[in-house]
């Protein structure tokens, strides 16, 4: 039980993370792909500010009279995070379009046969 | 007590909209979906202390990259057609053994993770409370996060504002000019 | 989409307070939960949000493009900058204490200055990127 009780955050947060990992390497779309990727980059920052948090603690911003702060750390680690995430993912749609022009397709099957045809 | 209940419905929430999405295969439907993840993953931030990166994540998730996808999907599909994904043409049984296999392995390993909100777990022990002691004397800034993020840490964020920049010159690159006519519909210039 | 009464009507309401909101978080980036990047992308956002309502070519008349390419540059240029002219003075790179009077003082300049070179460069690329998609549909004119 108080394993239970410590761990559930963790355990639905791997539930998202392995969401977004079976939708990266099973479904065809590539949008949908580009999708799940995101699902399991926010899992994973969940799971990091997870670890950082501290039970009846306030945010990290320094008050009169507050003794008890969350960890700060993680959260400039999970900034960064999101910043080369929206990166990626605009160099990854970028890339989806000119697979477009290029195929005609953004099914993945549909660009396996047209390239193994040729 | 609060708290953890908030905890849980944000997160059962969430996985609820991790499964629709790989269920659901109206592309318009899916982005919609995937905008509400990203809005209620900042709420949830925020309940777990984080108010940063819950304005980072609703700023980008729920704005900049759902408006990046909806312009994909009106680049790739012409007006003509539905935005259906295709149905897939084998039973997935691979990637589903692979998921379920390191899932397991995960959450065997979380076992050993010092419980949530434990306030003496080593995480939060050597390095965070000098941050959360000195930061105000040495540079005097209440907010401990851009503290560190701008003066402590400053080479990453010069890093991370070098990615940001070459994200945009590579999209700029690859999309940026007019597209060239097609000299005929999408298919028909493939064949031998 | 200028067709529309209430999006019209509503935008040209919201996306002034929206400016000025971006505003505020940049600037209190210090005192309260904020920064130069959450700033710059709820800037980009108004602008997307006018780029939507009223058409890219009314949009890309505020703002030209080679405008925003200058703008991108000059943000990384200020914040390198900043680091150049701590080491001119005497300490090391990204050292902000020598840019003031005392330490406190010179941390102080030196964190809002790169917080608003970081809120420059991402408004910047964010619209490049919208603009990038935006435009690459129409045909060559």
């Amino acid at each position: 039980m108080e394993l239970i009780i410590g761990h559930y955050n963790y355990w639905l947060v791997i539930i998202i993370m392995m969401a977004g990992f079976y939708t990266v390497i099973s479904q065809g779309n590539l949008i949908k792909k580009i999708a799940g990727l995101n699902i399991f980059q926010v899992s994973v920052f969940m799971l990091y500010i997870s670890i950082g948090n501290v039970k009846d603690g306030a945010a990290p911003i320094i008050e009169q009279g507050i003794e008890l702060y969350s960890n700060p750390l993680p959260h400039v680690l999970i900034l960064t995070a999101i910043v080369v995430g929206v990166a990626t993912t605009a160099l990854g749609l970028a890339l989806v379009v000119r697979i477009k022009e290029a195929y005609g397709s953004i099914e993945e099957d549909d660009i396996h046969n047209q390239d193994h045809s040729l | 007590m609060i708290d953890s209940l908030l905890d849980i419905t944000l997160l059962t929430l969430l996985v609820i909209q991790a499964f629709a999405i790989i269920y659901l295969r109206n592309l318009f439907v899916v982005i919609m979906m995937f905008g509400a993840f990203s809005l209620i993953s900042a709420g949830l931030f925020v309940v777990m202390d984080a108010v940063d990166v819950a304005f980072t994540e609703a700023a980008v998730g729920a704005g900049i990259s759902t408006v990046l996808m909806l312009a994909t999907v009106a680049l790739t599909y012409s007006r003509s057609e539905d935005m259906q994904e295709k149905l897939p043409a084998h039973k997935p049984w691979l990637p589903l053994a692979v998921v379920i296999i390191t899932g397991g392995m995960l959450i065997y390993g979380t076992a050993d993770i010092p419980a949530f909100g434990d306030p003496n777990a080593p995480a939060q022990q050597h390095v965070a409370p000098y941050y959360l002691e000195k930061s105000l004397p040495e540079t005097g800034v209440p907010n401990v996060v851009t503290a560190v993020l701008a003066s402590y840490r400053g080479f990453d964020t010069l890093g991370e504002v070098t990615v940001i920049f070459t994200a945009g010159i590579a999209v700029m690159l690859l999309i940026g000019g007019r597209r060239r006519q097609n000299k005929s519909q999408s298919g028909d210039d493939d064949e031998a | 989409m200028k067709h529309n009464l209430i999006l019209r009507v509503v935008s040209k309401f919201l996306i002034p307070l929206i400016f000025l909101f971006a505003l505020y978080v940049q600037f209190h980036g210090d005192f309260g939960p904020g920064g130069g990047f959450q700033a710059g992308v709820i800037f980009s956002a108004g602008i997307i949000l006018y780029a939507i309502v009223f058409g890219t070519e009314t949009a890309k008349q505020i703002i030209p493009p080679f405008v925003l390419r200058i703008l991108a540059s000059l943000g990384v240029l200020l914040y390198a900058g900043t680091g150049v002219a701590s080491l001119l003075l005497g300490g090391e790179y990204l050292n902000y204490s020598v840019l003031g009077a005392n330490q406190v003082a010179g941390q102080h300049l030196g964190i809002l200055v790169i917080e608003l070179g970081v809120g420059i460069t991402v408004m910047s690329v964010m619209l490049i990127i919208f603009f990038a998609f935006a435009e690459r549909g129409r045909p060559e004119s």
